[in-house]
């Protein structure tokens, strides 16, 4: 994944005033009972897609209004909200979210993956593995895994009803026949619980892995498609794949440049005209907390500050 | 699939649907046993494909039924079958081959996908055995193995036809539904479809039952007949005896018409 | 010898619808038996039936009323009343029959067609072959003619294809009609020996033959029928 170097003013998030007017996190009482009624069917029933009233949010369709509308339904006044976009608590997405919740609530937020109660996340799933207690909420563009083969609803409903599967290893079976792998990166279809295959939200087929038995709640929430669906703590969830070509996450030849870990999802950044890369922490948050610890990438310091710079949004 | 000679494959018993106050078929019956070839032949509006569809479970008959055999729980009726049950079935014993191969294939996908399908929709994991299965079927319905990454939309009407064929074959089906399979295509190809036909009911042992108005295609594959007026069965028999022999007007009105080259 | 065929008062007519509703009777009561060993010639004026009793005695055609019994694995079965898979399996293990016409599915080489009877019965591929190679060298069919399909051929070719593929299996009973219509001396000697060689075994055979030195070689019986269906 490439970013560009690009200068952004830094938003001062201290002396943001709570809204008036506004019910507490925005939505009224009846419409989060509604979507935590969704949820606790999307609970009791693994990856089961099931249907909610979607609200108009201050925010249009596409931008994560499914995942919003989760947070809002269960954020509580002594909840600690983080909120990360690509695994970046500072790009746009991730800041005006953060901000929305806050004006609307009150409730404290933080960067720091350990410390946080809710995490409302856009295509990643944290580095620091998440802990019975937490929840994670996924921002989903397509909830429907089927979609692609089978444009009609009423069909795909009766697939998964009927656990009729067969169009997603044609899928698979037609990546290996062209590229000789699989070749699908992020959005990587899972089956859950045994029973339902459904779609991770488009995270990189490298973090498919944490979704397995994770001791956190994981709640996925698409506004646009009005639906919600759940993997409870502790449950199985595999990523498909063939006996003979089986699932395997990316690999870097590289460490990251500022922490020098060999284990998280690293982003390419383009550094110059001339080529020049690196590669860095997709998680700004873990990459800070193993730096805070000692830990060193190749890079000078110099320009660690610069990179550290940009990612913040300076 | 065991082999089994105890009776019948299919049981169909006065199968009647109306639509409305229309008739579509009406108290149709036979029995077809492991590897025979019914042939079901009459005009537009006879009512044949009205009783495929209504043998598929595609559409529900009326009246009557349709009993199947099936292993240990001997003839089943299909029609109470619930909506999985038939769905798998359809998938596995049964094959159904339509007369606008588009209808029964995805044309989106690849033609070795399309052959595949099935094996992965019944739990097949793995790769290398899917690809040679796919392999296996494509050359023994003569499509070129080199064409099996390629897009059906690709293939002539004769190829098509035959892919939708090894669709169908790949789960080893016992009793495989035909509506008109060569309807549309030039002679030669019709001539190439129906020998290869001939030779999978031989070597597999398969029933097929043959909807068509083409006589010559049931003199070629059909053992026996029914001849379909108006939505009812107006003479059956041994398919050249009723063709040699028929008794009926209207089968001896649809034995003279057809033009001898 | 024991009886392989039983014809007792067997009619056949015709009702043609697109004629007007005409009545064509072209058998009336026929009655005759065939022994194991025999060759029955069926003879009369064109129009008498000979073909119609041949084709009925195969279930090419179907009678209304009386019986025709055939031994079929040790049992009689009437064929007029039999189911229509008894019929079926009558033709597959019992009764060999030669047409007049041989009808030919394209792309089918001659070879294969003669090597379907044994291979069937699920006689090994190699040993079909080598039997229907034996057959057709016999009839003189030419090798460079085994791997073509019998569209082309001639007349006189596709009558000998007919009659390999029908005397390529030791069928208990033989029908020929007309086997010998369109070939030439030598060839009507080769098929006269076939024949003998089908009653030495046993078989019980009836046959129209338009050729009166074939049917004086071969038959053992005549069955005189007049020109109005009836038997003399």
């Amino acid at each position: 994944m490439r970013k560009q170097l690009v200068l952004q003013p830094r938003i001062k998030e201290t002396g943001l005033q709570l809204i008036k007017g506004y019910n507490f996190a925005y939505l009224d009482e009846g419409t989060k009972r509604m979507i935590r009624r969704a949820i606790l069917k999307a609970v009791a029933v693994p990856g089961h897609q099931v249907p909610f009233g979607s609200r108009e949010m201050p925010l249009p369709l596409g931008w994560g209004t499914g995942g919003i509308q989760i947070t809002a339904s269960l954020i509580g006044p002594d909840d600690i909200l983080k909120v990360i976009d690509q695994g970046s608590d500072d790009t746009t997405n991730a800041v005006s979210i953060r901000r929305f919740f806050t004006q609307t609530t009150g409730v404290r937020s933080t960067e720091k993956t350990w410390m946080a109660t809710l995490i409302q996340t856009r295509h990643r799933i944290p580095e620091t593995p998440l802990r019975a207690g937490q929840i994670i909420i996924f921002q989903v563009p397509i909830p429907e895994p089927l979609r692609f083969l089978e444009p009609r609803e009423t069909e795909t409903r009766k697939m998964h009803g009927l656990s009729e599967y067969g169009v997603m290893y044609i899928k698979l079976y037609e990546d290996i026949s062209i590229h000789g792998h699989i070749a699908t990166a992020y959005m990587y279809p899972v089956m859950v619980h045994n029973r339902y295959v459904a779609s991770p939200s488009p995270i990189p087929r490298f973090d498919n892995t944490k979704m397995n038995r994770m001791p956190a709640l994981q709640l996925f929430g698409a506004g646009r498609e009005k639906r919600i669906y759940a993997i409870p703590p502790y449950t199985t969830v595999k990523s498909l794949d063939f006996e003979d070509h089986p699932f395997e996450i990316e690999k870097w030849d590289h460490c990251c440049a500022l922490c020098g870990s060999g284990e998280s999802y690293l982003d390419e950044i383009v550094t110059d005209d001339q080529g020049g890369r690196l590669f860095v922490c997709s998680d700004t948050d873990y990459c800070q907390e193993r730096r805070a610890v000692g830990h060193k990438g190749s890079l000078p310091d110099a320009v660690k500050m610069a990179i550290t710079r940009v990612k913040r949004g300076d | 699939m065991s082999v089994h000679d105890e009776g019948p494959l299919l049981k169909v018993m006065g199968v009647t649907k109306y639509f409305g106050s229309r008739v579509g078929c009406r108290d149709v019956s036979f029995d077809l046993w492991p590897g025979e070839v019914l042939g079901i032949v009459g005009e537009s509006g006879s009512g044949k494909t009205t009783l495929l569809s209504s043998l598929s479970g595609y559409l529900e008959p009326s009246t009557g039924t349709v009993k199947y055999w099936m292993g240990q729980e001997g003839l089943v009726d299909v029609g109470r079958l619930s909506d999985p049950q038939r769905r798998y079935l359809m998938r596995t014993e049964w094959g159904m081959v339509r007369q606008n191969p588009r209808e029964g294939l995805r044309m989106r996908v690849s033609a070795g996908a399309n052959v595949g399908e099935r094996l992965m929709a019944l739990g097949a994991r793995h790769y290398g055995k899917i690809r040679s299965e796919v392999f296996k079927w494509l050359d023994r319905v003569e499509i070129d193995l080199g064409r099996v990454d390629d897009s059906p939309e690709t293939f002539s009407g004769g190829m098509l036809q035959r892919l939708q064929i090894a669709r169908n074959l790949v789960t080893k089906p016992r009793l495989v539904l035909m509506d008109e399979p060569t309807g549309g295509l030039d002679v030669s190809v019709q001539a190439r479809l129906l020998d290869l036909m001939r030779s999978l009911v031989s070597e597999l042992g398969l029933s097929l039952i043959i909807v068509t108005h083409d006589l010559a295609v049931v003199r070629l594959l059909a053992h026996r007949l029914l001849v379909m007026r108006n939505g009812e069965v107006v003479e059956s028999g041994l398919t050249d005896q009723v063709l040699d022999d028929p008794h009926h007007a209207y089968t001896q009105l649809l034995v003279s018409s057809v033009i001898q080259p | 010898m024991e009886p392989m065929i039983v014809i007792d008062s067997l009619r056949k007519s015709f009702f043609l619808h697109l004629q007007g509703g005409v009545t064509l009777s072209v058998l009336k009561k026929i009655s005759l038996e065939v022994k194991a060993g025999e060759c029955l010639a069926l003879c009369g004026p064109s129009g008498s039936g000979k073909s119609t009793l041949v084709r009925l005695l195969y279930a090419n055609y179907k009678a209304r009323d009386g019986k025709i019994l055939v031994r079929h694995q040790g049992q009689w079965v009437d064929m007029v009343k039999a189911e229509l898979r008894k019929v079926l399996e009558i033709r597959k293990l019992t009764i060999g029959y030669v047409s007049q016409f041989l009808r030919v599915i394209p792309r089918i080489p001659a070879l294969d067609v003669v090597m379907e009877p044994l291979q069937r019965e699920g006689i090994a591929a190699h040993n079909a072959r080598r039997h229907a190679e034996d057959m057709l060298t016999r009839l003189n069919i030419p090798q460079r003619l085994w791997g073509i399909s019998p569209t082309t051929f001639s007349g006189g070719e596709q009558q000998r294809i007919n009659i390999a593929r029908s005397f390529i299996k030791p069928y208990p009973i033989l029908l020929l009609d007309e086997p010998t219509a369109a070939l030439d001396a030598t060839n009507r000697r080769v098929v006269v020996e076939l024949i003998q060689d089908a009653k030495e075994r046993g078989a019980a055979i009836v046959g129209v033959f338009h050729d009166e030195e074939v049917r004086d070689a071969v038959s053992t019986c005549i069955f005189e029928m007049t020109f109005d269906g009836g038997q003399a």
